[in-house]
């Protein structure tokens, strides 16, 4: 059950409880009830909403970082993560496979702002060895959704 | 002048769903629950290889029963899902569309006199096809009682010494009723006693919700009088493709193949490439379709019923079909107030059989949104009549 509602509620949270119960053919409670677990083991960590920022006046800069850094012993990487994360500018973190270690995406209000974030706060840290910014251009598609939606219902009103 | 048209073509019916497209399609700003189709688009990287096979200048015909690749990979999807055995190579052809099956099978088998039952309500082709093929339709008349499945009274009081053929139409449209093992079972030793042949359209198979889709060819004795139809609309969301595919006796399948190479020549080629990539590495999405049905259905049987219409519950395609006895009304009158007063258009079930008089198909190949708000509307219809009786 739990799979099953988290496959139905991972593109739209706001279905209610109740029409989930009739679409998976199960009581409103038992959703309620295995929500609020999830919930409680975060394995739903939050209902955030997708926006798609470019079309409101609202001037945003999403920009992707790629870090080295050197592992601590004992510890990893996830101290270093931690202390990255723990920035309000900070969006995501990944610890990633490859030519560099984690990927940071950083939302900022202007480049400038970003651009002082890494340079001030990111670059500096102890156990960062290098960084590179990439600036996001313009977002296609996030969480599975595309953000540039334009269809409309080409399918005939009425056919056999 | 001389009379231009044919005596047979003439005294055809036009498609009574035709009337009614014409009355909505003047509505611009109706919700529609009348749509035969999928909602998905076809999974990208069907469409992507579709794609690749135009750049790659593969724009010639194929042979006329279809592709190898595709017809191989048709025999092992027919094996993986429902058991059944065919030969690529004489127990398979690819067509346009299921449609074009239906018409060549039953061309293939009959000769002027022979008699085809068809139980309806059902899909609008075979009764049109049968004529033009010269064969006698002769209908059964499915009852809601029975959850529009066809039992073995209905079949044996239906069958003459001309009968010759049985069109299966299951997951079925517009009911959405599905025969499972038993069901098939039932009918199976009165088919191979009367020395019938079936036409059994599977074009739904994919989309059942309950038990798997059992395929009544796979019942012993069943495969060497069975043509199985099928195709890539419904499963993979494909409809404008055009692409289909009958499989059955290798005796019949020839002179199925002499029918379609004069008339067709053969399949589009592009789609029978992305027919070869839907087979071989669609099923997650038939699955992913399969389950956003299902939640449809869920959905929109429980509305219907909380509404006050009765609706047994379907367990395949992606129609309901629902009751509206309960308000004096013919279906036909349902479905234009409905239309002029609600903005909804639902198909009367009178277009898929006169026996369809007293229901409405409604599809769930909409966005539980779309179905939810035509949903409200139905309600207000049907309270609005309710109390008026």
């Amino acid at each position: 059950m739990k799979e099953k509602i988290l496959k139905a509620i991972d593109k739209n949270s706001k279905i209610s409880a109740a029409d989930l119960a009739i679409m998976l053919g199960t009581t409103e409670e038992e959703i309620v009830r295995t929500i609020k677990e999830m919930e409680d083991e975060t394995v739903i960590c939050g209902y955030p909403t997708l926006i798609n920022w470019d079309k409101v006046n609202c001037e945003r800069v999403t920009a992707l970082i790629e870090v080295k850094v050197t592992p601590q012993r004992g510890l990893g990487f996830d101290k270093i993560a931690e202390r990255i994360y723990q920035f309000d500018e900070v969006q995501s973190v990944y610890l990633m496979s490859g030519g560099f270690d984690l990927t940071v995406i950083i939302e900022g209000s202007t480049m400038r702002e970003v651009a002082k974030f890494v340079s001030e706060k990111l670059a500096p840290m102890e156990a960062i060895l290098s960084t590179a910014t990439h600036f996001v251009l313009k977002k296609y598609k996030e969480h599975g959704l595309p953000l540039v939606q334009t269809r409309h219902e080409e399918r005939m009103l009425i056919t056999p | 002048m001389r009379n231009p048209l044919s005596e047979i073509i003439t005294g055809i019916q036009p498609s009574g769903i035709r009337k009614f497209f014409d009355i909505v399609n003047d509505m611009k700003d109706a919700i529609s629950l009348g749509v035969g189709e999928p909602d998905f688009d076809t999974p990208w990287h069907i469409r992507e290889e579709g794609i690749y096979s135009l750049e790659k200048g593969r724009t010639f015909y194929t042979s006329n029963s279809g592709l190898k690749e595709l017809k191989i990979e048709i025999c092992r999807y027919l094996h993986r899902r429902f058991g059944l055995s065919y030969d690529y190579e004489h127990e398979t052809i690819v067509t346009i569309g299921g449609s074009e099956a239906i018409d060549i099978a039953l061309r293939a088998m009959l000769d002027p006199g022979d008699e085809v039952l068809i139980p309806q309500p059902c899909y609008v082709s075979y009764h049109p096809c049968a004529i033009l093929a010269g064969g006698v339709p002769v209908v059964i008349e499915l009852k809601g009682e029975n959850e529009f499945k066809l039992t073995r009274q209905q079949l044996l009081d239906a069958i003459t010494d001309k009968t010759k053929v049985l069109v299966l139409a299951y997951p079925n449209n517009p009911t959405g009723a599905v025969m499972n093992y038993e069901d098939l079972k039932n009918i199976v030793d009165i088919i191979i006693e009367k020395d019938l042949f079936v036409i059994s359209d599977e074009i739904y198979s994919e989309l059942t919700y309950g038990d798997s889709h059992v395929s009544i060819a796979s019942f012993p004795g069943m495969k060497e009088r069975t043509i199985v139809i099928n195709g890539f609309s419904k499963s993979y969301a494909m409809t404008g493709w055009r692409l289909g595919y009958a499989t059955g006796p290798a005796n019949i399948i020839e002179q199925m193949i002499k029918i379609h190479q004069f008339a067709i020549m053969c399949s589009p080629t592009t789609s029978q490439y992305a027919g070869v990539e839907a087979l071989r590495n669609g099923d997650p999405d038939v699955e992913m379709m399969r389950d956003a049905y299902d939640k449809r259905r869920r959905y929109l049987v429980h509305a219907i019923r909380s509404i006050g219409l009765e609706c047994f519950e379907p367990f395949g395609a992606f129609y309901v079909f629902p009751s509206i006895k309960s308000l004096g009304m013919t279906s036909d009158e349902f479905a234009t107030k409905l239309l002029k007063e609600e903005k909804v258009a639902v198909v009367p079930g009178t277009a898929f059989g006169a026996c369809g008089e007293g229901y409405i198909r409604v599809s769930y190949a909409y966005s539980i949104d779309n179905l939810k708000l035509a949903l409200e509307r139905i309600e207000r219809f049907v309270t609005r009549h309710k109390l008026n009786i």
